[in-house]
């Protein structure tokens, strides 16, 4: 019963969306091209933040995007006609996801990654507009703008325009193999992995110069994804980087948290060879030169592996080697060795659940130790973590778990 | 009044160990799959978190993860002329609920039965005449062979990663392994687990009298795994928090470290958690199961139609379902008439404690899984000679001491106080030097009987007004004289191992259902060569509703000497195989009898 339901619903919403894509000027019947917009949409995750989880209903808008100014809701992308973006034109369309410039002039804010989408083709957007015209329509009518005041008012989103926004399809880099180029495409556009993982400015603007060195975001830390020896992938071959994108986990990590769901909803679904090219981009992001980071308390040091022996080396063993494909290596880990110990105290006080794939279905995960703890107790085993092993990174203060602490409480995952 | 659902191919009630077996395996022919289970979903990482699994008092003694007698219980007796009362309080045995059923809480010890457990009435009287076997023991025949169930076992085995030692590989004996095991076809996934001191200590007495010791075989990894369903289990930290707790550490195989994650990612298939199935509907021949009713936990009922049915609860709630759903006929003790309830068994455990010299043995017996051990396996099944005995059955024997939890170990020799300072002395000064197998250390048969068997109670009722499951079990002189040899025998092992002093224990009558024993419940809907005789064929196809399939234990005729979780996962696959290979392309009995 429940199956012919859907099939009346799929093939009622078809119809509209086949009315509607006639006057978009989109063929529904070049299935390559739809198959390409597919795939493009995969890439780019547009579902992560245009699909409200748990719906039902793919693309139709809903979902809240925290900012630093406020909070936005994503807009309906379906083809409905009133509600969605059924009504656009093939320019608007591409204008929208190219620069940023909505519907009769409007600016769109640049939580939508039109900063990084603007390096795709106009070829590649049409696919897109063609996918998105053979989804079903729903009518869901979304505000977007939920900021507070002066952030609500899009005018000034033009001078940041200029400020941040350079827009222009992706240039090849000559003299770099066609596989680098290809990443480059891909993380600098489509996959827009700076959006999280770039350093930014006062404005929520890419830092110029800090690309893919690591930022906090939405009560995690997106850490440093450059080659850089300590703190960014410089342990990992191109191998692992592809291996983590396609199945969360390789042998020394598992993804949890934000970067589980863009595995699940994207990265899992690319293509091996696609994914290798990403992995070889950022294995040539030079690193940094690094001074040593401030020593620890011994007496913390000395606390803090008291608790790792009790707590925490039966799965990450008592020398944090971990197990490979299930418990994260903590030695040698550059996600420990952050500046920022947002996403440990993340994972210490409210437990995370690694993601589940088809490659690796296990989706070991983490309890939570915050009733166990205290704030003395995490910010010693943290500073133990970070500093043992041949790690080294600044020590975790109690308050700054104590204030981790106050803003996951306020925070639903 | 239920309300009728959208029909699916296959509805499976429990989602333990075989529920989520045949949910894979029929989800994976491509069925679109229903599991309704009666308790809770379970998730190490919530349900049992590392950072509060090792409680004691919360799980071992509160029973967490176990169902409470509130939701559903058993009333007892030992005899058909007593009246039998409800249990108000687990004793004998332990009722898991939710998912992963008992597969949460076992000790994860993963044995395959002897070949000739599975023709034991056939293989006994050939050796030791007709007459040889009481007239009231009701032992069969099991309609399955070990070399059919080998490569079922096999499987078995590759999915939880089982680490052991291969005693006989392909019909040659192996070093170190178990000498009386049937031939396997290929070793153990993962080697067997470290034995610390005391173990080893056993294993080197043993074979000074002349036994061949072999290490247990474990579902507590020795180290990490990945199955061929490409689930990863880590390695086992000897915790000795096994039994009656959940793994938290994703060392012990149970459905959620093996299968379910696999299970979880397959479209057609869907769990409904805290949903009691209340009976299975049939048509109006009762020859053809329409699929199975439930109620949810605000007391909504539901009607879930199915081409396919399959029975996957605990031995006792299968049992129970059957006769409530009027499926097959009830077992009359009397008359032996009867296929539903018939041959129920449980088991015949018997032990002791070792005490040593402080001075000399310090044996940290924390440092245990729920599997560790050196076992023999000279006295179980038919492995010796019965014929001067007077006695069939045994057991395998080890030291095989699964923890050493601060409120429950205690061990002290007779004449200690039952409390105060000296009790406390005695404590402190046994605990690292004694080896405490009281209640585990012999693992032994307990065959079937005329007068044992499980049928709906005429008084009591659970929640949903359906007669309670009635057991009516006792210890006969066979399992009683077994016990008294075999304890013997282990006790001498004990001893040469250098104790001081032997406190032997072994199993005297009546059957009492407050002492724990185990939780190997077994029979009532057992499989068999004769619809008279049996309720299920040697698929665990039910004679009389042929789309009806019975999982677990239910499907022993007798229980043998070895825990039953290796055989209750061969019997899954065993069926499952059956399902897809025939029942599916051509649904309808598949033995004619």
């Amino acid at each position: 019963m429940r199956n012919e339901h859907t099939l009346i619903a799929v093939s009622l919403a078809s119809a509209i969306a086949a009315g509607s894509a006639a006057a978009q000027g989109v063929d529904l019947q070049d299935y390559s091209q739809v198959a390409r917009g597919r795939y493009l949409a995969i890439a780019g995750d547009c579902g992560g933040c245009h699909t409200l989880p748990g719906s039902g209903h793919e693309f139709a808008g809903g979902l809240t995007i925290e900012t630093p100014f406020g909070n936005l809701l994503a807009p309906n992308i379906t083809p409905d006609a009133e509600t969605g973006i059924g009504a656009m034109s093939n320019d608007e369309f591409v204008n929208a996801l190219t620069k940023g410039t909505g519907r009769n002039g409007m600016h769109l804010y640049p939580a939508m990654p039109y900063t990084y989408y603007t390096k795709i083709s106009r070829d590649d957007a049409l696919a897109l507009r063609t996918y998105f015209a053979t989804v079903p329509a729903v009518r869901n009518e979304v505000r977007v703008n939920q900021l507070p005041f002066p952030f609500n008012v899009r005018t000034g989103l033009t001078g940041w325009d200029e400020l941040n926004f350079k827009p222009g399809p992706f240039q090849p880099v000559e003299g770099k193999s066609a596989e680098w180029n290809r990443g480059a495409f891909l993380a600098e556009g489509l996959a827009h992995c700076g959006l999280c993982h770039t350093p930014k400015s006062e404005l929520g603007g890419d830092k110029k110069g800090e690309a893919l060195r690591g930022y906090a975001l939405q009560g995690w830390y997106a850490p440093n994804i450059t080659n850089d020896s300590q703190l960014g992938l410089g342990s990992w071959s191109a191998d692992d980087i592809a291996e983590y994108l396609k199945t969360g986990h390789n042998r020394t990590s598992a993804a949890g948290g934000l970067m589980g769901e863009m595995i699940t909803d994207s990265a899992s679904h690319m293509t091996d060879a696609d994914l290798h090219a990403i992995a070889v981009y950022l294995k040539d992001q030079p690193g940094e030169e690094h001074g040593a980071p401030p020593s620890a308390d011994p007496a913390v040091l000395k606390m803090g592996g008291k608790i790792y022996a009790d707590e925490c080396s039966a799965c990450h063993g008592p020398n944090g080697r971990g197990a490979p494909g299930l418990f994260p290596t903590l030695a040698g880990a550059s996600v420990v060795r952050q500046n920022d110990a947002t996403s440990l105290m993340h994972v210490v006080l409210r437990g995370a659940r690694s993601v589940g794939t088809e490659r690796a279905p296990t989706a070991p995960a983490m309890p939570s130790f915050a009733w166990l703890l205290t704030d003395d107790e995490i910010a010693a085993v943290l500073t133990y973590v970070r500093n043992s092993w041949g790690n080294a990174a600044a020590p975790v203060s109690a308050r700054t778990v104590s204030k981790s602490r106050r803003d996951l409480a306020e925070r639903h995952d | 009044m239920a309300t009728k659902l959208p029909h699916k191919d296959a509805v499976i009630i429990g989602l333990g160990w075989t529920g989520s077996i045949l949910g894979y395996e029929l989800a994976d022919a491509g069925l679109d799959v229903v599991a309704i289970e009666r308790g809770p979903w379970r998730d190490p990482a919530v349900s049992f978190p590392v950072s509060y699994a090792q409680d004691e008092l919360r799980y071992r003694l509160q029973h967490e993860l176990f169902l409470r007698p509130a939701q559903s219980t058993v009333t007892f007796r030992n005899k058909t002329s007593e009246t039998a009362l409800p249990v108000r309080n687990w004793g004998a045995f332990m009722l898991g609920n939710g998912v992963g059923g008992a597969g949460v809480h076992w000790n994860a010890e993963t044995w395959r039965f002897l070949p000739s457990d599975f023709v034991l009435r056939t293989h006994l009287t050939q050796r030791y005449g007709d007459k040889f076997l009481p007239d009231d023991m009701t032992i069969q025949d099991w309609g399955v062979t070990f070399d059919e169930l080998e490569p079922h076992y096999d499987r078995f085995e590759r999915l939880c990663g089982t680490s052991g030692t291969a005693g006989n590989l392909k019909g040659k004996i192996q070093d170190g392994g178990n000498p009386f095991e049937g031939a396997r076809s290929r070793p153990y996934p993962t080697p067997a687990q470290k034995q610390p001191f005391s173990y080893t200590l056993f294993a080197k007495a043993a074979r000074e009298l002349g036994y061949k010791p072999f290490p247990q075989p474990s579902g507590n990894l020795s180290q990490a795994y990945t199955n061929p369903l490409g689930v990863k289990l880590g390695q086992c930290t000897y915790c000795g928090f096994c039994e009656w707790f959940g793994c938290a550490n994703y060392s012990k195989a149970s459905p959620q470290t093996t299968i379910l994650p696999a299970l979880v990612r397959k479209p057609s298939f869907e769990a409904r958690t805290d949903c009691e199935v209340t009976r299975i509907n049939l048509d109006s021949t009762k020859k053809r199961a329409t699929g199975v009713t439930y109620v949810d936990t605000s007391g909504n009922e539901w009607e879930q139609p199915a081409d396919l049915v399959l029975l996957c609860a605990f031995q006792l709630f299968n049992v129970q379902l059957l006769l409530i759903s009027g499926v097959g006929t009830p077992y009359d003790p009397q008359s032996r008439n009867g296929q539903i309830g018939r041959n129920f068994s449980h088991q015949t455990v018997s032990g002791g404690i070792g005490f040593f010299d402080k001075d000399k043995y310090i044996f940290n017996p924390f440092i245990a899984s729920g599997s560790i051990g050196m076992c023999i396996d000279e006295f179980n099944g038919d492995n010796f000679d019965h014929g001067p005995l007077g006695f069939v059955g045994g057991g395998y024997m080890g030291h095989v001491q699964t923890n050493g939890r601060p409120i429950q170990t205690t061990p002290v020799p007779p004449g200690t106080p039952a409390w105060g300072s000296a009790w406390k002395r005695a404590v402190r000064d046994n605990y690292l030097s004694s080896v405490d197998n009281a209640g585990a250390g012999v693992h032994a048969s307990m065959y079937s009987y005329q007068t044992n068997y499980l049928d709906l109670d005429p008084t009591y009722k659970d929640r949903f007004g359906r007669p309670l499951m009635r057991m009516t079990m006792d210890f006969h002189d066979n399992e009683i004289k077994m016990s008294a040899y075999l304890t013997e025998k282990f006790a001498a092992i004990i001893k040469q191992m250098g104790a001081k002093q032997v406190v032997a224990s072994p199993r005297k009558g009546p059957y009492d259902v407050t002492a724990y024993q185990t939780s190997h419940l077994c029979g009532g809907a057992i499989m068999g060569a004769d619809p008279k005789s049996s309720a299920v064929n040697r698929y665990l196809q039910s004679w009389d509703v042929p789309n009806l399939f019975v999982m677990g234990a239910s499907a022993f005729p007798q229980n043998a000497g070895y825990n039953p979780t290796g055989t209750v996962g061969a019997l899954a696959f065993w069926a499952a195989d059956a399902l897809r290979s025939q029942y599916l392309k051509n649904p309808g009995p598949l033995v004619h009898a």
